[in-house]
């Protein structure tokens, strides 16, 4: 009896469409980017339905499924989704679907465009969705070549050429993704003995480490995600290959991608290593308000708009890393409701800057300016994303920030009012560029820009209204944050104690 | 007297006598292709022999000759990978101006000596086979007698070839005098190693990491691979160098387990420097043959690494990734014989705009080549993951580590290839032509390096039957 969950269904969408996209004559450019938009458009209404339709009271992994795939070495394909994995899937189709739109003009061999989209929007999605560490692994490493060919043919060259940026952005996601799979690797063998072994997330998070190897261990995690993660000091892939990219992939790189890192540390580092976990948390909140500050101050030195929002991304990663590694609930939830905020927030400010590049062919600042007079709209966007940006009640991250600060002050309180202190950074960056770029005199040379409509309002409407609507009722995305990650953090805490209390724990 | 247990060897002979005498009866001048054909034939009815072979499992002519599950597997990978040779390697030979048909014989009499390494075991029955593969090879590298580079190349071949021949002669009849027999099953009778015997056991690992392209017993490969004709570049970085395992594998595991702590920091020493040297030497590469002998070199270090875990588990990695590596290099190969028909060098720039000139021939080119380099979801991945989680079994990392960021680094070199594909524009619009026969073998390359990466099962069961057949259990 095989049960096809809806989430697998979604997961197939787009593989599906990139597979239809294949088959259709490569002139045919309407008919390709509605297929694409079609395939998308279902996978967000099945997560959608996924959503709201999740079981509270059941609580756990839902929409699971699970079929023996490689007996010999214990890897099934498991699939299932439960409040941590939840909005970060609904997070990657709303991406994902705003992604297609965002790329409604591009004319450069459209087909492979779609393809590669579709695929690597397929890859992201899997890996939230797999509860198997070698099925999740698989689904990690498909979006890196998607993204490579994607930003050496579509991407932009302004400070650095798109094939370094392309080259840069590979290669430090793989070199990072070595130390993590030596690590998963371990994991795997580690936890139980040849014959028994598995690749199930559950079974391993279930299985004892001794604490030297949890410490070892934890570090290669950490060190993989947190690259993924552009944790400081490894980041510097994150704004030279955004700026070297085709809109769609930085929306869904800033946006999702990312996240797996954060995803992926909590998951699988956390859970699994709480030991490991907890002695490398302070270095983690060190490095992380290294995010905050220092590629805040970076962001605010930087002309080009891409690098602004790329610097920007890293220094909001700070606190989600904060959060994580204060490692009690209400941390944690910050960190996780946070990740889904900066993802919609930083994918609408992608579009609009993609949408104003388009137009004026330029992304660098001191040649912007009143750009609200010719593209009102493009503005309304830019604007929402930058107050997000800096935590406006009302908007979508205000909540999961406050959460976060208030979580990381109880486990390291100067970290924490440092890291406090660089919301004022933030502010002063957004808001410099957003006066430079948007407000002042009308100039004449932006006359001939017209504003966006049709299609490529789609990024605008729907990452917009997420933004404005978990804003107003943050209870949506919290209620269901807290379902996912309150059970991590009580088996981590459990675990911590049981060990601490018969005294220094050998196994 | 079982001759049973020679049926797919006989049936290679016969393949290779009825394709000699085929081209006589035919003359120089018959239709194109009609001995190809004929060889894709005969392959493919050697390849259901050996199906029928799984399971044996027996011994025969004195403890000469083993036909286990081992040696049936690793005699599909030859076919395989010789199958995929000829039908990508056929326009090539239709376009040669004479001795067309004695290629594919010469070719089948190659694969006889490598399926006679993969059962050999006895120290003249496998001398007497590799040298019958080697001395096939011989020719076949100089095939081109117009091209100075083909006649240098098989120049080298010969010298240096013959040499590691002696090298592994030495080995041999250093290992009989100290052990008294030449059947690798009975040398374990003898108590502790001493001196001769390791020292033999050291030319041994020296000569066949000649035949494997280890670091430091590298240098001739790139000059090789270059110069020979491609297909046979092909067979060469793929066959030759899987029946060099299949014989060492046998050697080592069945003869010398006792020695097991002096040969393997030997072994592991030279996986360790061929994984580096062959991964950075690759990266300045232009040659598209040049570098993908470089990174045949690196190949070879993974697979050591499944050696270094002396296990069924590293067996299983060696095994598993030889099949997938045939089918990954030979389907990169079928790319480079295309291009390079057309476009008259071996220049990576030639590939620009494959893209639009010919996208399956891009596409099988990318996909076998992330391949090669490990990258999920394709076959190459799970292959590492199998040689490498034997290694870490053992409680051994540092091996892991060189290997797993190598391959990153290799990724390097192998999408600069991808850039040039896939992102330039042509320089030559013209859709490149490819036969049907070539056309089938890259598909079929690219379903299998896929699914295989997907779904391993069916494969890993397979070679895992056959590495527990090697142990014994």
């Amino acid at each position: 009896m095989m049960n096809i969950s809806l989430v697998a269904v979604a997961l197939l969408a787009p593989m599906v469409g990139a597979l239809v996209l294949i088959f259709l004559p490569k002139e045919e450019r309407n008919l390709i980017r509605w297929t694409a938009a079609t395939a998308m458009g279902v996978a967000l209404a099945l997560s959608l339905i996924a959503y709201f339709t999740y079981d509270f009271s059941k609580g756990g992994f839902q929409f699971a499924m699970s079929i023996p795939w490689v007996k010999e070495l214990g890897i099934s394909l498991a699939l299932g989704v439960d409040g941590l994995s939840l909005p970060m899937l609904l997070l990657t189709n709303l991406i994902g679907f705003s992604a297609v739109f965002a790329s409604w003009n591009v004319e450069k061999r459209p087909k492979e465009f779609f393809i590669l989209l579709l695929l690597l929007i397929a890859g992201v999605m899997g890996t939230f969705a797999a509860l198997d560490l070698f099925i999740f692994f698989l689904f990690y490493e498909i979006v890196v070549i998607p993204i490579y060919i994607m930003v050496i043919i579509w991407g932009s060259s302004k400070r650095v050429t798109k094939e370094y940026a392309g080259m840069k952005l590979t290669i430090y996601l793989l070199i990072g993704s070595a130390f993590l799979l030596v690590g998963l690797v371990a994991l795997y063998l580690t936890a139980y003995p040849a014959g028994q072994r598995t690749f199930l997330m559950s079974a391993l998070a279930a299985a004892h480490f001794s604490e030297s190897f949890q410490i070892y261990c934890f570090a290669l995690l950490a060190f993989g995600f947190g690259s993924l993660l552009s944790m400081f000091p490894f980041h510097s892939w994150s704004p030279d290959g955004y700026a070297g990219a085709p809109t769609a992939v930085s929306m869904i790189h800033a946006g999702v991608l990312k996240k797996i890192g954060g995803y992926g540390l909590l998951r699988i580092g956390i859970l699994t290593l709480p030991l490991g976990a907890k002695f490398w948390a302070p270095v983690i909140a060190l490095l992380a308000v290294g995010n905050v500050a220092y590629a805040g101050f970076i962001a605010l030195a930087q002309k080009d708009l891409k690098y602004v929002v790329g610097y920007s991304s890293v220094s909001h990663m700070g606190y989600v890393l904060i959060g994580m590694a204060a490692m009690n609930v209400i941390g944690v939830n910050g960190a996780v409701a946070n990740m889904f905020a900066h993802g919609v927030m930083s994918a609408l400010f992608f579009a609009m800057i993609g949408c104003v590049y388009e137009k004026t062919h330029t992304r660098w600042i001191p040649d912007l300016g009143g750009l609200g007079h010719q593209m009102p709209r493009v503005a309304t966007g830019m604007l929402l994303a930058g107050m997000a940006g800096l935590g406006l009640p009302g908007l979508v991250s205000f909540v999961p920030e406050f959460t976060i600060f208030i979580g990381s002050f109880k486990t390291y309180p100067v970290l924490a009012i440092l890291a406090i202190a660089g919301v004022v950074i933030t502010a002063l960056y957004t808001l410099r560029v957003l006066a430079n770029v948007l407000f002042g005199p009308r100039r004449g040379e932006f006359d001939t820009c017209t504003d966006i409509k049709g299609a490529e309002m789609v990024p605008l409407a729907v990452l917009g209204t997420v933004l404005v609507l978990a804003g107003m009722f943050p209870w949506y995305l919290m209620d269901m944050v807290n379902a996912g990650v309150q059970p991590i953090v009580d088996t981590v805490t459990a675990k911590i104690q049981m060990i601490t209390a018969f005294g220094g724990g050998v196994k | 007297m079982n001759f049973n247990l020679l049926t797919s060897e006989i049936a290679a002979a016969v393949v290779g006598f009825a394709l000699l005498a085929l081209s006589l009866i035919l003359g120089k001048n018959c239709r194109r292709g009609i001995v190809g054909y004929a060889t894709v034939a005969g392959l493919l009815i050697l390849l259901g022999i050996t199906f029928g072979q799984y399971g044996v499992n027996a011994a025969g002519f004195y403890g000469t000759w083993m036909l286990d599950d081992y040696a049936v597997f690793m005699k599909q990978v030859f076919i395989v990978a010789a199958l995929l040779v000829v039908l990508t390697g056929m326009d090539f030979v239709n376009g040669l101006a004479d001795n067309r048909n004695e290629f594919y014989v010469l070719l089948v009499f190659a694969l006889f000596g490598m399926m006679g390494m993969a059962s050999a075991s006895d120290l003249i029955t496998l001398y007497v086979c590799l040298e019958t593969m080697t001395i096939s090879f011989y020719v076949l590298v100089a095939y081109q007698l117009t091209s100075g580079k083909s006649s240098e190349a098989g120049l080298k071949y010969l010298i240096l070839g013959a040499l590691s021949s002696a090298v592994i002669l030495y080995g041999m009849s250093l290992i009989y005098g100290v052990t008294g027999t030449t059947v690798i099953a009975k040398m374990q009778a003898v108590g502790t190693p001493n001196a001769a015997l390791l020292m033999g056991a050291v030319m041994l690992i020296a000569g066949f990491g000649f035949k494997i392209a280890a670091v430091p017993f590298h240098m001739w490969s790139p000059d090789i691979y270059e110069g020979a004709p491609t297909p046979i570049t092909a067979f060469l970085a793929v066959a030759s160098k899987a029946a060099a395992f299949a014989a060492l594998i046998r050697l080592l595991f069945g003869g010398l387990p006792l020695a097991i702590s002096y040969w393997l920091p030997i072994l592991a020493t030279i996986a360790g420097i061929t994984m580096v040297i062959g991964n950075l030497v690759a990266i300045p590469q232009t040659s598209i043959k040049r570098m993908l002998a470089y990174s045949s070199i690196a190949q070879a270090g993974y697979m050591l690494v499944g050696l270094m875990a002396a296990d069924t588990a590293g067996v299983n990695g060696i095994l598993f990734y030889s099949m997938i590596y045939a089918f990954a290099n030979v389907g990169a190969f079928a790319v480079v014989i295309a291009v390079e028909k057309a476009a008259g060098s071996d220049d990576i720039s030639e590939f620009g705009g494959l893209w639009k000139r010919a996208p399956l021939l891009g596409s099988v080119m990318t996909i076998c080549l992330l391949s090669l380099a490990g990258i999920p979801p394709m076959a190459g991945f799970v292959g590492k993951l199998l040689l490498f989680s034997s290694i870490m079994d053992k409680g051994i990392y540092w091996p892991a580590y060189v290997g797993f960021v190598m391959s990153m680094i290799s990724v390097y070199y192998y999408l600069k290839v991808a850039l040039v594909i896939w992102r330039d524009e042509p320089k030559d619009p013209q859709p490149l032509a490819i036969s049907a026969l070539t056309r089938f073998a890259v598909i079929t390359a690219l379903i299998v390096t896929v699914a295989l990466g997907i779904y391993p099962t069916m494969l890993n069961d397979l070679s895992m039957a056959a590495s527990r057949a090697l142990f014994k259990i």
